[in-house]
């Protein structure tokens, strides 16, 4: 298998994946910082390297409005926000989860005005966490690129039908440059394989109706259909992630363990955050400290057997949350690990870390300290703690 | 529709998998009138039927022959919007009797 | 033009057995809009509101065609997606038939929370025919005013009160922002001339690229009018110059109907019980400030119409 090594910024690497996939259809926005990704395509459009028809919309409303009418027209369907972008798009997000359309979105995680702010945390695509999407972070831009790819087979399975966001953090890994492997044109066109929309609205001679109202006799029904291709994608994510590697060597699944196993003092990460915490486990370990990470690859489907396997017998768990549920008892990454292990026999003592909020940094030292005030005891027990906020 | 369906006996999405199924629905019992056709006083002009919010006139073979029952919620546009032959309508309303 | 006994011949495409009231406009002109488009295929959608709402309730659909709804403010967004996906899919061969596109929304839907996405997919140029049906308010939650509804009339959120006799201001001329987008076709029709109508749609679609036609769409629930006048009260309200029947076809202004003796707006108002406060001797100015902006709106169109 030949890969072709590049050096891409994540947005640059979202878009060669969405130019490889090569979609009917393209409808969207531009927003810092997913604009790239956006404005990257069109040059595509505009060199014609793709077949795509691109929908430059006045609204990310729109954007998604026009992405459900395509998907339902029978087309493959993209876009890519990010932000106030998908705040605004949050109507039409449960929309697309609920017609069961399979698009693919690139999401470049942003804060959440106000105040405005254009930095990474995952305020935004966790707003929308339980609207019925697939929602799969990335550590970098490999990942992102990979994932992308994976997110049409995935969306588009018989068993799923539901539409896919596929996230980098902003700037930390929308704009930094990383090698990347990359695949031929038509590595990529074979392992998605062609698109069967089943029914779809230009099949003229077969009319029927998309979006009807439903009353109280039939509205629990069609969302209980959503948690059962919710239940089926776990498998279905795990199988293309396997595929994946067989054919291009890196393997992806659900979570990724990361020194995990033997590890005493673990925590739980999302996003680009994991590969800092790599780095310190790896100095940490040659220190004689046995730390670990676990990785949240996916986060809706919630892997929440092969979460509570995986930390179930590790002492102490700090979960790591980029985004707050203000008011309630710590984040969301949080709220669901806790409640993942609660019916496991043995448990960790777990706590809610929130950090990083609006681009602020986190740097291997704080990832140091929190491991070692881990080990050291000192992180309350089922308690939420602000990390990196002048308090 | 007899029986609900269970959810998985649905298609995806809540889509209505053919066209035009409002036809099994009856409307005929909100009605407090209904329409009486004359066909004597009858000009085959058609308003009746291309007025009908409720497409309940029956043509047959391009002529009105009276009315769908089952959708007739007795509006009255049709016995309203009826020329008829020398100013006698061909549909009059008649009080419903249940 | 197709004739009645040719629209007889094509067959209903919007059925029966929907739930809206009886005598409801909205209805006929989903209806009179799909007889128009002829044997022609043609994918639809509708915005939230009484139309989409009484004719899709689950598992029952009016729609014989191929028709998507998603949201309320929406309707032309959506409608431009899938028109994109026709675009996509016909160049590559993959749909061969030859499609048309037609979007249905409110005065809601349209004039107020559509009116970005409906502007944006004129703009953009989508082959695609967007029929308002304006019924001059948000029927389907209950009769509250939207930037269509009349001035004096009383809707649930500009009720008739010991202060405020109805709504205060007048109405938004949405036909001429949409002409002033520059489409190759606008125009505003009534639900009581079907021919009119129809020929309006025929039209539209054959030229191809974007088009809108407002068409004003008497409402019995929320005018508070006996069901048999509905196409009468949109006649009317031609008559009185308060709708004029015209279109702007490549920019070119064009009148379809001049009254013989233009009505007073008194009489098509008090026929409808939401005007019905503004019998009262003290609300004559109201009345003469209605009759004065229609006059003064009569005498501008007909100014681009003799251009
Ligand atoms: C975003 C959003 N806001 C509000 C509503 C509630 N809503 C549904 S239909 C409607 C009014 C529709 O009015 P119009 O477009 O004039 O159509 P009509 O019901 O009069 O036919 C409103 C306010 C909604 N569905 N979505
Ligand atoms: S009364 Fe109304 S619904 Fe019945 S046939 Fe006449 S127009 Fe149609
Ligand atoms: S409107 Fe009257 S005259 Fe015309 S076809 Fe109908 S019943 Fe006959
Ligand atoms: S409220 Fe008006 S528009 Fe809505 S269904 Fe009734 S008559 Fe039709
Ligand atoms: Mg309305």
């Amino acid at each position: 298998m030949q890969k072709i090594i590049l050096a891409k910024t994540g947005n640059e690497a979202m878009a060669l994946a969405m130019k490889q996939v090569n979609p009917d259809v393209v409808a969207a926005y531009p927003i810092t910082p997913a604009t790239e990704i956006v404005q990257i395509f069109s040059q595509y459009v505009a060199d014609g390297e793709v077949k795509t028809e691109f929908v430059a919309v006045e609204s990310e409303h729109s954007a998604m409005s026009a992405c459900i009418g395509s998907a339902a027209a029978g087309a493959r369907t993209m876009t890519g926000t990010s932000s106030q972008g998908l705040a605004l798009m949050y109507e039409m997000i449960y929309i697309a989860a609920g017609l069961r359309l399979p698009i693919v979105m690139a999401d470049v995680n942003r804060a959440l005005s106000a105040p405005i702010n254009i930095h990474c945390d995952h305020s935004d695509t966790m707003g929308c966490r339980d609207a019925g999407w697939i929602h799969i972070f990335s550590e970098n831009a490999q990942e992102a690129y990979d994932s992308m790819i994976q997110a049409v087979r995935i969306a588009e399975h018989q068993d799923v039908r539901l539409p896919v966001m596929v996230t980098t953090d902003g700037f930390i890994i929308s704009h930094g440059m990383e090698r990347i492997d990359t695949l031929p044109d038509a590595d990529v066109q074979s392992f998605i394989g062609k698109y069967d929309p089943m029914m779809h609205l230009l099949d003229v001679k077969k009319p029927f109706t998309v979006g009807a109202i439903n009353l109280t006799d039939y509205y629990f029904e069609h969302r209980r259909a959503m948690v059962d291709a919710q239940n089926n994608a776990l498998k279905v994510i795990k199988e293309v992630g396997q595929e994946f590697g067989k054919k291009f060597d890196t393997n992806y699944g659900l979570i990724e363990k990361y020194q995990l196993d033997d590890a005493e003092v673990a925590i739980v990460a999302l996003g680009s955050t994991c590969g800092t915490s790599k780095v310190v486990i790896d100095k940490l370990r040659q220190q004689g400290v046995k730390a670990g990470l676990l990785k949240v690859r996916v986060f809706r489907p919630f892997p929440t057997e092969e979460i509570a396997r995986a930390l179930e017998n590790i002492r102490t768990v700090a979960v790591l949350d980029r985004s707050d549920s203000v008011g309630g008892f710590g984040g969301p990454v949080f709220t669901e690990i806790r409640s993942a292990l609660y019916g496991s026999a043995k448990k960790p003592q777990i706590s809610g870390v929130v950090y990083g909020l609006g681009g602020r940094e986190i740097d291997m030292e704080q990832i140091e300290g929190l491991f070692m005030d881990l080990k050291a005891g000192k992180v309350k027990a089922d308690a939420v703690s602000y990390l990196g906020v002048r308090e | 529709m007899s029986e609900l369906k269970k959810y998985k006996e649905l298609a995806l999405g809540g889509n209505i998998e053919k066209g035009g199924t409002a036809v099994d629905f009856k409307t005929g019992d909100w009605r407090s009138s209904r329409p009486i056709y004359h066909p004597e006083n009858c000009i085959q002009c058609l308003f009746c039927w291309v007025y009908c919010p409720d497409s309940a006139v029956i043509l047959k073979d391009g002529k009105v022959t009276g009315f769908n029952l089952d959708h007739c919620k007795g509006c009255g546009i049709c016995a309203h919007e009826c020329p008829g032959k020398k100013k006698v309508k061909a549909i009059t309303m008649e009080e419903e009797v249940k | 033009m197709a004739n009645l006994k040719e629209l007889a011949a094509r067959g209903d495409k919007f059925t029966g057995g929907h739930r809206a009231c009886a005598g409801c406009g909205a209805t006929i002109v989903a209806r009179q809009a799909l007889l128009a488009a002829g044997d022609k295929p043609v994918v639809t959608t509708c915005a939230t509101g009484c139309l989409e709402v009484v004719s899709t309730i689950f598992p029952y659909t009016a729609w014989d065609v191929p028709f998507i709804h998603s949201a309320f403010e929406n309707s032309a967004a959506t409608i431009s997606g899938v028109e994109a996906a026709y675009q996509s899919l016909k160049r590559q061969g993959t749909v061969t038939e030859d499609i048309r596109f037609m979007a249905f929304g409110g005065d809601g839907g349209t004039y107020d929370i559509g009116l970005q996405a409906l502007s944006g997919a004129m703009e953009r140029g989508h082959n695609m025919l967007y029929i308002c049906y304006d019924n001059q308010a948000y029927m389907n939650t209950g009769i509250q005013r939207s930037s269509a509804t009349p001035k004096g009339s009383s809707t649930t959120t500009s009720p008739n009160g010991k202060k405020i006799p109805g709504k205060v201001q007048f109405r938004k001329n949405l036909t001429e922002i949409m002409a002033a987008h520059g489409i190759p076709y606008v125009a505003q029709s009534v639900v009581g001339n079907w021919s009119d109508f129809t020929k309006k749609v025929e039209k539209a679609l054959a030229k191809g690229g974007p088009a809108f036609i407002a068409i004003l769409q008497p409402c019995r629930l929320g005018w508070g009018y006996p069901p048999e006048l509905t196409a009468e009260l949109g006649r009317l309200a031609v008559e009185t110059n308060f709708w004029p029947l015209y279109e702007v076809e490549d920019g070119q202004y064009k009148l379809n109907h001049t009254p013989k003796e233009r009505q007073p707006i008194d009489e098509w108002m008090f026929q409808q019980e939401r005007f019905r406060h503004l019998k009262r001797p003290e609300h004559q100015a109201i009345i003469a400030q209605i009759q004065q902006d229609i006059d003064a709106r009569w005498e501008q169109l007909n100014k681009k119409c003799s251009l």
